[in-house]
This record gives C-alpha cells, structure tokens and sequence, in this order.
C-alpha cells in the first residue's frame, strides 16, 4: 500500500503530527507539572500526589458544583429542547427556520457579551443573582441550541414522520406516539446532544466568569483563580482533575457523533 | 411545545440584551455615549488589533486545519483514530485551559524555555506576548476547522481528482481546480466560525494576561473598573453584531453549527 504513496502523503503526515503535538504535548507537559514534586526542578524531584490531594481538598465544592450544575442543565435541555425541536420538525414554512434561527442565536453571540447583558438585567435580583440558578440560567441558554440541533437533525428524517403516521392510522395517541415511537428513534440525537451539553457546561468559561459571585465558583472559575494565585503545581493538578472529568466525555462525544452510516437505520 | 424554549430565549436573551441597550443610552451623554465609545482611540485600537489577530488566526488555522482535515479525511492507516482524538481534544476546553496550555509551552517555567535553558543557557519566554496570543487562538481553532474539513473531506468525489488527473493535470492544478472548490464551503464556514470564536474570545486572554488589548478584554476591564455603562454596552453589542453577522453570512453559503469558546 505505501509503495505508491507519494512524497506529499509523507509531508501531509509530517504536518498533521506536528499539529498532534502542538495540541498534546502542553496537555501531557501540564500533566507531568500537577504531579511533580517540585516542577522548577523537574522530574529529578519525584512523582507525587499531593498537589492533587491539596487541589481536591481545596476546590471540591467548585467541582461538585460544575457537576451540578451540569447535570440540572443538562435535565432543563433535555425538557425544553426535546419537545422545542420536535414542534420546530414537525411545522412547516419559514416561521419555524425562523424560530430555529432565533433559538439557536445565544451561540453566535460571544459568552462576554451575554453574561454582561445578563447581569445588567438581572443586577437587581439578589436572590436570583448570588444562586446557582443564574449561572444555570445562562448555561442554558448556551446549550439549548446544541441539544435542539442534535435532536432536531434526527426529527426531521423521513423515516420517523412515516412511522409516526403508521403508529396513527393505528389509533396510537399523541402521548404514546410521542414516548413510544418519537423517543426511540431519536436516541442518537438525543445521546449527542446531551454529552454536548454536559462537555460545554463543564467547560464554560466567558459567561460563567462574568456571572458568578464567590459563593457561585465552578470549576473552570476557580481554574483561573489557581492560574492567577497559585503555585504551578497546583494549577497544573488542578488543570489535570479537570482533564481527568472532560476528556472521557469528549472521547464519548467522538464515539457518539461519529458514526456518520450508522445513523441510517436499515 | 415550543413555549419553555421561546421563554427562555426571551428572559435570558432579549431582555437581557434590551438592558443592555438601555443601560447603555442611561450615560452622561445618553444615546450618544454609544457614539463617543466606538469612536474613542483606545476603543478602535482594540477594536482593530482584534480584528486583525482574529483575521490572522482565520488564516493560519485554516492552512494548518485544512491540511490535517483533508489528509485525515482521505486516508485511513492505523493510529487515525488516535490522531483525530487529539486534534479534536481542546474542542471543550475553557479558554483559561488554553491559555494555561500556552504558558506550559512557552511560558517562565514552560517546555520551551526549558529546552533553550539546557540548550544554551538562556530561557526563552514568548507566552506572554502576541505570538502567545496567537497560539492559544491556534490551539482552540483547529479542532473545529479539523474536523468540518475532515467531514467534507470524506464526502469529496475521488473520482473528479482522477479524472482530472488522468486527463493529465498536474497536481497542484488538480488541487486548485478540483479539490479546493469542493472544500469552499467547509473553509468558509470553518473561516467564519474560526473568526467569530477569536472576536469573542476571552478566557485565553485573561489567562495570558497579555500587553495587547483585545477588545473583550478592554470590555471586561471596563465593565470592572468604570460606573457608566455606556462603553461597555455599546461594545458588547458590537461584538455581539459583529460574530452573529459573520456567522450569518457564512451560513448563508453552507449551514452548519457554531460554537463561541
């Protein structure tokens, strides 16, 4: 096979592997820092743990709390994206692409600006301003569009609007259409869309950092408090734990979407 | 159905942005704060260095994405999957995550300059300037250049470049007049998203703590330090306008997701 690979395959390889490394080889550096004993020295020092522990201990609420985050958006997405983008399927006309356009329009505005229009408006609302409503209110916003794109790009196959039509000639109400036919069917989507939702709840940065208060720290928040305030052991541990969260969940999401062919069911 | 989603969409998007415009007009000098805040030297400073870093980034990440794109999405060998893992990877990072990664790589304490210490003793520190700027907007734009690439790549027609080239074309006119057509609509909308997520970026700028005011950061800065919210609404939008209208255009010519890291 690599008889007739020509020069440019070898160069394109040489190119996409430098790339590789740009991404991964700060990853792995970081890594190495959070468990080094002492990272001006380097590895001479020795492997530890202990900047891990003390990362735990110190920012396990920022943890809990981006993970709680997480999942109550992902739960608000799931009940205000599934049926969004099932009405959004089934009408007709430019209305509806309309509606998708708006919807789908908190993505296309950078975080910044949204987490500042969110706290002019909101300055007021102490109560609703220091909970952790607020920040999942804008985390929500940020992901709908993605859990109503997933779902909505399955919804509007042909096979699905033929099946629902089948299950009503045969007398299957809405509900049992809707739980027993519409659902199923839709379960890639709906797998993309929610470790979509989860990855970028996870990570958010830019609005969160405008909308939280110091009782409101998720973990990306807190990251860039250890960045600016703590030693490089500590920021590189911290960097890790979140690795350790984000990446099995970006392998997922690789694994959910990829399968172009699959989604074509037989 | 669709009701819970439009509510959202109204109270955390329209009236938060109406606030905004509101606030905004509530300066010492009312609907014209807008006016004198876009026009204010520092603020167009800002404005047209991010303009240009972003533009640049839009270039250079196409050139080194398109190329992983494409040679990932034609050829299969072992490890291919193991190579589209990594370069997708920083797709979820925060940009603080970046911006750390860019001080792990060339920061005071980082790879290169540890290298060039044990090289020939003198440590050599770039994370911190524009160039550190530019990586980081590197490190988070390639992913999702890589991969629409890598997806339009796939659907490319073989046969059109073998035709092409059976008729005895040579490669590089194969690849302008054949294969770079067919990409145009991954690259524009690659493009685009590429140069909407650098307008808008902020966490990586924040973490590099840069000399080079980029414009959310001049924001953000502002927001923090000045009662009179006029500058700081009046950019917001502006940066808001200008990475939808960017998106819209592109979008326009193709029709595919976006994402603002």
């Amino acid at each position: 096979m690599s008889t007739h690979r020509r020069s440019g395959f070898w160069l394109q390889l040489g190119l996409t592997l430098l790339v590789c490394a740009f991404i991964a080889v700060p990853m792995g550096y970081s890594v190495l820092a959070g468990l080094m004993r002492n990272a001006f020295i380097g590895l001479r020092s020795g492997l530890t743990l202990e900047w891990v522990g003390q990362v735990l201990q110190l920012y396990w609420p920022t943890i809990l709390l981006s993970v709680e985050i997480a999942l109550l958006c992902l739960v608000a997405t799931l009940l205000i994206g599934i049926p969004a983008a099932y009405a959004l399927a089934r009408a007709p006309g430019r209305l509806a692409r309309l509606a998708e356009e708006a919807l789908v329009l908190p993505v296309a505005v950078p975080g910044l600006a949204t987490g500042l229009a969110l706290v002019v408006a909101y300055d007021g609302w102490g109560g609703f301003r220091q909970s952790i409503w607020f920040i999942l209110a804008g985390h929500v916003l940020f992901t709908l569009p993605f859990m109503l794109r997933a779902v909505l790009a399955v919804m509007s196959s042909a096979d699905l609007r033929i099946l629902e039509e089948g299950a009503a000639s045969l007398g299957a109400s809405f509900i049992r259409r809707f739980f027993d036919v519409v659902l199923p069917n839709c379960r890639t989507g709906i797998l993309a869309g929610a470790l979509t939702v989860i990855t970028l709840s996870m990570g958010e940065f830019n609005l969160t950092w405008i909308l939280h208060t110091p009782v409101t720290q998720t973990l990306p928040v807190a990251l860039a408090d250890a960045y600016a305030s703590m030693r490089l052991e500590i920021g590189s541990a911290y960097t890790l734990v979140f690795f350790v969260l984000i990446v099995p969940l970006l392998l997922c999401l690789q694994r959910a979407t990829r399968p172009q062919t699959a989604r074509k069911r037989p | 159905m669709l009701l819970p989603a439009a509510l959202v969409f109204l109270a955390f998007f329209i009236v938060p942005f109406g606030a905004l415009l509101h606030v905004g007009a509530q300066g010492a000098n009312g609907i014209g704060g807008f006016w004198l805040a876009l026009t204010d030297p520092r603020h167009l400073e800002s404005l047209v260095a991010t303009l240009i870093l972003s533009a640049v980034v839009t270039i250079a990440t196409l050139i080194l994405g398109g190329v992983c794109g494409l040679f990932l999405g034609r050829h299969h060998f072992p490890g291919h999957a193991l190579l589209v893992s990594i370069l997708t990877l920083p797709l979820a990072f925060p940009g603080v995550v970046v911006g750390f990664m860019i001080i792990m790589l060339a920061g005071r304490q980082g790879l290169v300059s540890e290298i060039s210490l044990a090289l020939h003793g003198g440590r050599i520190v770039f994370a911190y300037s524009v160039w550190g700027l530019f990586l980081g907007y590197l490190y988070f734009s390639i992913p999702r250049v890589v991969l629409t690439v890598m997806a339009a790549a796939a659907m490319l027609e073989a046969s059109f470049e073998e035709a092409a080239r059976s008729l005895g074309a040579k490669p590089a006119r194969v690849f302008l007049d054949v294969t770079l057509p067919a990409l145009k609509p991954a690259l524009i909308s690659a493009g685009a998203l590429t140069f909407a997520t650098s307008m808008g970026a902020f966490g990586t700028a924040f973490t590099l703590a840069t000399r080079i005011n980029v414009l959310p950061m001049m924001i953000y800065t502002d927001f923090t330090l000045t009662t009179d919210l006029s500058a700081v609404a009046a950019l917001s939008l502006l940066l808001g306008l200008v990475s939808w209208v960017v998106l819209s255009l592109a979008r326009g010519a193709t029709g595919s997701g976006a994402a603002a890291g």
